[in-house]
């Protein structure tokens, strides 16, 4: 984060280099600019730095709150609560870009092709992106409680769970849960993105190839995944850092007994005792880093792309 | 005029193709896509089905074991009861509308601005500012509301905990960065001849901008603006976090306190469930097209 401040505050610095601002036409685009950016600095950018000095803070709610250093990340850190909400939360991120990824990619390549009725099919599958996410967690409770639920009834009369139990009645239950709401709800945005991907391949590539005989798998491999390699990572991107913030659906399916990072960082901040307030804070702040690292990884793989197709 | 042809053109190649489909015999290539279409649409409508017809189901059909799957009480005093009997559900809703609308709005205002400098003007620190803008899309936001609860429920100045105003500000974040990407690609699209034309005729760049660019992409900034619209529709971790009761929840949180009950209402929250989506449905069964181009318009540019 400390980098991007610095980037954003870059032009501002440059102003008083009065002919590089005339050259590249005045004033004007910084006063448009200027809101936009500066919005994002003090609503987004300052609260999240402000997060690693609350995090630091022994009760922050009090005005005079002092510093403890990083024993709220002792705290969370050694509490097996939160070791499982990572846990949970590192299995639920793998498994669900993984599934999305791979349904996305065949939904794409099923639509990819003209035919009566397209328009339709994309409207149909972007109504599940369209949703707020709790409340898809609401209407997929709906089908996993044992009340309503078409779901647990299902697996009940299959004798893969008891009578009495539901699907959500468990740890793994739970993410399972998660997993197929999150699968139905995002699927479609992966579906869209890789679609875009598709369509700008060239033709010639494909009729070239059948021409020398190629099989349809050969050129899915040799073709389209080559071709795709730079919309699949920047999808995986942001799929990845998305479900590691993962919060709604842990928050409806989970309550406070299976919680993800974030949903655990929710209830510490705001149902527990104002104590757990500052550790809460620490907690959403380990969900922050992972982040970063996670951004790391993937540019230094896309600076790989980059540099084989230069 | 240049869009009109456009669309007139890719039209007339949609008719061709029809055509040629039509003229073409059934392969079972062909059939196999069809079924594996059918079955995404299935599963893609299924919940939406299934929350319908809970919503439709009396108090004795709802508990019924197998559970019933085409509704043969279809009772709509789910609806009456979710409108009238919760205390919550309505205020929420009107809300969640006020709080969406003047959030849209602002970030319509800035985005216009930010993404015309970005699409058309040349400036130094134009990729940094870009980067900035659309980063902070992939924030995790629960790291903001511990610093936003602090700042708006302290002794400082902020004093606007559980009002519109501690809402609009974060969400702000969640839409600016998505309008001003849209936008961007809508301005970038539009040929230079006619603002070029504007500014001969003396009109300022501002006034070439309200006059001209804007009018023109009419139809991409009202689907950025739909699309703003159901960011915010959809927050629900501010609302949770930075409101206390109706004065200012939004519907997100409205919905979850048909779970906190002693029974929960099932009927209920499925009546509610459909009311909070069903806006949303009509507005991706009309703007499909628009929206697909616009979430797909960075994908492929880069």
């Amino acid at each position: 984060m400390a980098t991007q401040t610095a980037t954003a505050e870059r032009p501002a610095e440059r102003l008083t280099l009065g002919e590089r601002v005339r050259m590249a036409g005045g004033l004007m685009p910084y006063w448009l600019v200027l809101p936009t950016i500066l919005l994002i600095l003090v609503i987004a950018v300052y609260p999240m730095i402000d997060s690693i000095r609350i995090s630091l803070l022994d009760n922050p709610l009090l005005p005079a709150a002092s510093l403890v250093g990083l024993s709220n990340y002792v705290h969370v850190l050694s509490d097996p609560v939160f070791q499982g909400a990572t846990a949970t939360t590192l299995i639920f991120t793998v498994i669900s870009v993984a599934l999305e990824t791979i349904f996305g990619l065949g939904v794409a390549l099923l639509i990819n092709k003209t035919f009566p009725g397209r328009g339709l099919v994309r409207a149909a599958i972007l109504v599940p992106w369209a949703f707020p996410t709790v409340v898809s967690a609401q209407m997929w409770l709906l089908m996993y409680n044992d009340q309503t639920g078409i779901i647990t009834y299902s697996l009940q009369s299959l004798h893969l769970l008891a009578p009495g139990d539901t699907m959500i009645g468990s740890t793994n239950g739970v993410i399972i849960a998660a997993l197929i709401t999150d699968v139905w709800k995002t699927t479609p945005f992966m579906a869209l993105l890789l679609l875009a991907g598709l369509q700008v391949i060239p033709a010639e590539l494909y009729e070239a190839a059948s021409v020398d005989g190629s099989t349809r798998w050969q050129r899915f491999w040799n073709i389209t995944m080559p071709m795709l390699k730079n919309p699949l990572l920047i999808a995986l991107l942001f799929r990845t850092l998305d479900a590691v913030r993962v919060f709604d659906l842990f928050y409806i399916f989970g309550a406070r007994s299976v919680p993800s990072m974030a949903s655990y960082a929710d209830f510490h901040m705001f149902a527990g005792t104002p104590e757990d307030f500052a550790p809460g804070v620490a907690s959403a702040v380990i969900v922050f880093i992972l982040g970063i690292i996670i951004s790391l990884i993937f540019v230094s793989m896309m600076r790989d792309v980059v540099r084989e197709a230069a | 005029m240049a869009v009109q042809e456009q669309a007139m053109s890719s039209a007339a190649e949609k008719a061709r193709e029809r055509g040629l489909e039509a003229k073409r015999k059934w392969s079972a290539g062909e059939v196999g896509r069809y079924i594996a279409v059918a079955l995404v649409v299935f599963i893609a409508l299924a919940p939406l089905y299934w929350t319908f017809i809970t919503s439709a189901k009396n108090g004795v059909e709802i508990n019924a074991s197998p559970p019933t799957l085409f509704p043969q009480s279809f009772d709509f005093s789910n609806y009456a009861q979710a409108l009238t009997n919760s205390t919550f559900f309505l205020p929420t809703l009107r809300n969640s509308v006020i709080i969406a609308v003047i959030t849209t709005a602002l970030a319509l205002l800035f985005g216009i601005l930010c993404a015309y400098a970005i699409a058309r003007l040349k400036f130094f620190g134009k990729p940094a500012a870009l980067m900035v803008i659309l980063s902070v899309n992939m924030f995790p936001f629960i790291a903001m509301v511990g610093p936003l609860f602090v700042l708006f429920t302290g002794p400082g100045p902020i004093y606007i905990y559980n009002t519109y105003a501690a809402l609009v500000i974060p969400d702000l974040v969640l839409t600016l960065p998505l309008t001003v990407w849209f936008l961007t690609s809508f301005f970038r699209d539009l040929p230079p001849d006619l603002e070029e034309a504007a500014r001969v005729d003396g009109a300022s760049r501002l006034q070439a901008l309200w006059h001209v660019i804007v009018p023109l992409t009419a139809p991409g900034v009202f689907a950025a603006a739909i699309l703003s619209f159901i960011a915010v529709w959809n927050d629900f971790l501010f609302g949770l976090t930075l409101t206390a009761d109706e004065n200012a929840q939004p519907v997100t949180v409205g919905i979850t306190r048909f779970n906190s009950e002693h029974v929960i209402a099932y009927g209920q929250l499925a009546a509610a469930a459909i009311i909070v989506t069903v806006p949303l449905v009509i507005m991706v069964l009309f703007l499909q097209r628009r929206i697909v181009a616009g979430l797909t318009a960075g994908a492929v540019k880069g």
